[in-house]
């Protein structure tokens, strides 16, 4: 059997580690076209992790399939999966040099010294070490460790690539620039990279596609603009940042749009969206972007859209626009970014009161 | 020397300059502990010292000082005289037993530092009873397994009881070694080289060897000299047949002649020979890697 081509197909994937009572992966289904760059997003402990290492036959699930370019692969060995892995630590073999290392691979196959030597030298080429070839681990820096676990990982050619929190060990300044490394590479070789991290901003800024998940589950997978701008649930809202999530009961259905009230709130005008069927007294959950919330000092509102008056708690200048953190409404977080030009037309202090308004079709009803 | 380093070495002169100008010399306590320490250092290698002098007298030497003549005649005498003892058989037997007990104690402390890595079973009750041995007084375990072996009726010997008697005290300290070598150890390792294709025998020949091969040789290194000067535990489970301490120890009771002595310093001589070679071996498996490192 041989695996020619990177898509992957999880089938009701469950995963119940020895002595635990609770499932590590709970029934997972998803399904990762050929070539495609997939971040897992989450936070620590919600499975993902755990998944990579079930593609990768680093463990078993206790129930369900794995399937990669169409065959059922568990129980195989990572090689004959073509999956290959990046540590998170890179876990890079400190007594060979940046060449062993990445012909490792082949030795283990019975390639002959020459003959491998060969190959390491061309992936180290393609990576960028060529000078540190003969260096050992120890000697070199986070962001050239990463390339090296990069190129040992990708000299078989194999047709997954799976990178557990690859950026992580790295500090601010060096994870973008890695990040984007990455994405050269994953063209370049034009295999599947499916890469688990639980830090938003490096999953929607790299992945085709992003599959947020929460104990064990799948809550929303998508590309990235989808799962970031239409979240599906408060969850991913709140996970991926950037919303306003509020709550409030519907006063009443006017065609495709709800009337939402709640203490704070009067007359909010939400998009049912895809939540038809929803009826007056209904509680609900809607988001709106925090760039869509503009601020303006109550005598000089004008009346339209959705609009909760509110006071300045906090202000952060955040360069291009500034972070204006307002009265929670009804115990959920109210921010706005304004752009920094406007918001410097006419500053507001700490404690002023204002309307923070919105357009009605900026609003998202949540699931 | 980078440069950073040869900043932090001036910074720490100028640290320790400034640090002796505040206080304006050394305190007295600097002294008592001075005193103290060139006591300890005198109590530890004085009597040493003093026996190899003593065995490099000419053939009126006594026992005690003062010196009388030099020469290497109880060297001499030590190998050719019968009344001194059995002291080329011995030393063969302690020398066998000794490298015997260190392939066992390298062998199983290795595996056992693989298996400590998880929780099984029973773990902890393993390793209380590791120590147990490690604290449980060596004549009388000595004494228990010869009474063992006489109550099986088996006949004690060297390679046998005497065996298993120092296994029971250089296993624990190997094992604890292997315990400290291992927590150095990534399992990330492992698994990557199984994520590379290689099997369970070449992770342990290309990977798991090569990285705690230092480790291992601190684990022979203590095996072997734990084995071969051990008193206690052999002296009732080696048989008929002594081993190198329990001649010495024996001829300390009828020999009178410096002869005692320069068998001292022979065995002092095998025993730096020993670790001067393995301390070689660990020195030379790092140069070789650097080496390969550089030529590759």
């Amino acid at each position: 059997m041989a695996i020619t081509n990177g898509s992957i197909e999880l089938a009701g994937v469950i995963k119940i580690y020895d002595g635990a009572t609770t499932r590590a992966v709970d029934g997972v289904n998803l399904t990762i076209p050929d070539g495609a760059y997939v971040c897992f997003l989450g936070p620590s402990g919600c499975g993902k992790t755990t998944i990579l290492r079930m593609i990768a036959g680093h463990e078993d699930p206790t129930d369900g399939e794995v399937l990669i370019g169409g065959e059922n692969v568990v129980g195989l060995t990572p090689a004959e999966r073509r999956t290959a892995m990046m540590f998170q630590s890179y876990a890079l073999f400190p007594h060979l040099s940046v060449r062993d290392n990445i012909a490792f691979a082949l030795r283990v196959r019975g390639m002959s010294s020459s003959e491998r030597r060969k190959a390491a030298d061309e992936m180290i080429d393609k990576v960028r070490l060529g000078e540190l070839a003969d260096r050992l681990p120890g000697q070199l820096s986070g962001g050239q460790q990463q390339r090296v676990a990069l190129a040992r990982a990708a000299i078989t050619s194999p047709k997954v690539l799976l990178l557990d929190e690859p950026l992580s060990a790295l500090d601010e300044q060096l994870r973008v620039q890695m990040r984007q490394e990455l994405c050269r590479m994953q063209r370049e070789l034009g295999i599947t990279f499916i890469h688990v991290t639980h830090t938003q901003m490096e999953a929607i800024a790299i992945a085709d596609m992003v599959v947020v998940m929460e104990k064990g589950r799948i809550k929303q997978a998508g590309p990235a603009r989808d799962v970031y701008d239409q979240p599906q649930d408060r969850y991913v809202a709140e996970f991926l940042g950037g919303q306003n999530v509020l709550r409030g009961k519907v006063e009443k259905i006017e065609g495709d749009r709800a009337i939402v009230v709640a203490p704070e709130l009067r007359n909010v005008v939400v998009p049912v969206g895809a939540r038809r069927g929803l009826a007056p007294g209904a509680e609900v959950d809607f988001a709106v972007r925090r760039d869509d919330v503009g601020l303006s000092r109550p005598d000089r509102h004008d009346g339209g859209g959705s609009a909760v008056p509110t006071r300045v708690r906090a202000v952060e200048y955040q360069g291009n626009f500034v972070k204006v953190m307002l009265d929670p409404v009804s115990g959920d977080e109210l921010v706005a970014y304004v752009p920094d030009r406007i918001f410097y037309d006419d500053p507001f202090a700490i404690g002023d009161l204002v309307m923070a308004g919105w357009h009605a079709d900026k609003a998202r009803m949540l699931a | 020397m980078s440069a950073t380093d040869n900043a932090l070495a001036e910074q720490a002169v100028r640290g320790r300059a400034a640090g002796r100008r505040r206080t304006g010399g050394r305190s007295w306590t600097f002294y008592v502990l001075l005193a103290l320490f060139i006591f300890y250092v005198i109590a530890l290698y004085g009597p040493m010292i003093c026996i190899y002098i003593l065995s490099f007298q000419d053939v009126r030497g006594g026992l005690v000082f003062p010196m009388k003549g030099f020469s290497l005649h109880w060297f001499v005498d030590l190998f050719t005289q019968v009344r001194t003892g059995d002291v080329k058989g011995s030393f063969d037997r302690s020398f066998k037993l000794a490298i015997i007990v260190t392939i066992l104690t390298v062998v199983i402390s290795f595996m056992s530092g693989l298996a400590f890595r998880k929780r099984f079973r029973g773990d902890t009750i393993v390793f209380y009873l590791m120590i147990g041995s490690l604290v449980a007084p060596g004549l009388v375990l000595g004494i228990g397994i010869g009474l063992i072996w006489s109550y099986l009726g088996l006949e004690a010997s060297w390679y046998t009881s005497a065996l298993g008697a120092q296994l029971s005290w250089t296993l624990p300290f190997g094992i604890l070694v292997m315990f400290a070598v291992m927590s150095r150890f990534q399992n990330a390792w492992e698994e990557a080289a199984r994520d590379l294709g290689a099997s369970p025998m070449q992770t342990i020949r290309l990977v798991v060897l090569p990285i705690i091969a230092p480790g291992l040789i601190a684990v022979a290194l203590f095996g072997f000299t734990l084995s071969y000067d051990e008193f206690a535990r052999t002296l009732q489970t080696a048989g008929s047949l002594n081993t190198l301490p329990l001649e010495i120890w024996s001829m300390t009771l009828n020999v009178t002649s410096p002869s005692l002595y320069s068998l001292g310093t022979v065995t002092t001589i095998i025993s730096f020979v020993i670790i001067g070679v393995s301390l070689g071996a660990i020195y030379l498996i790092q140069k070789r890697r650097a080496a390969r490192v550089a030529n590759d």
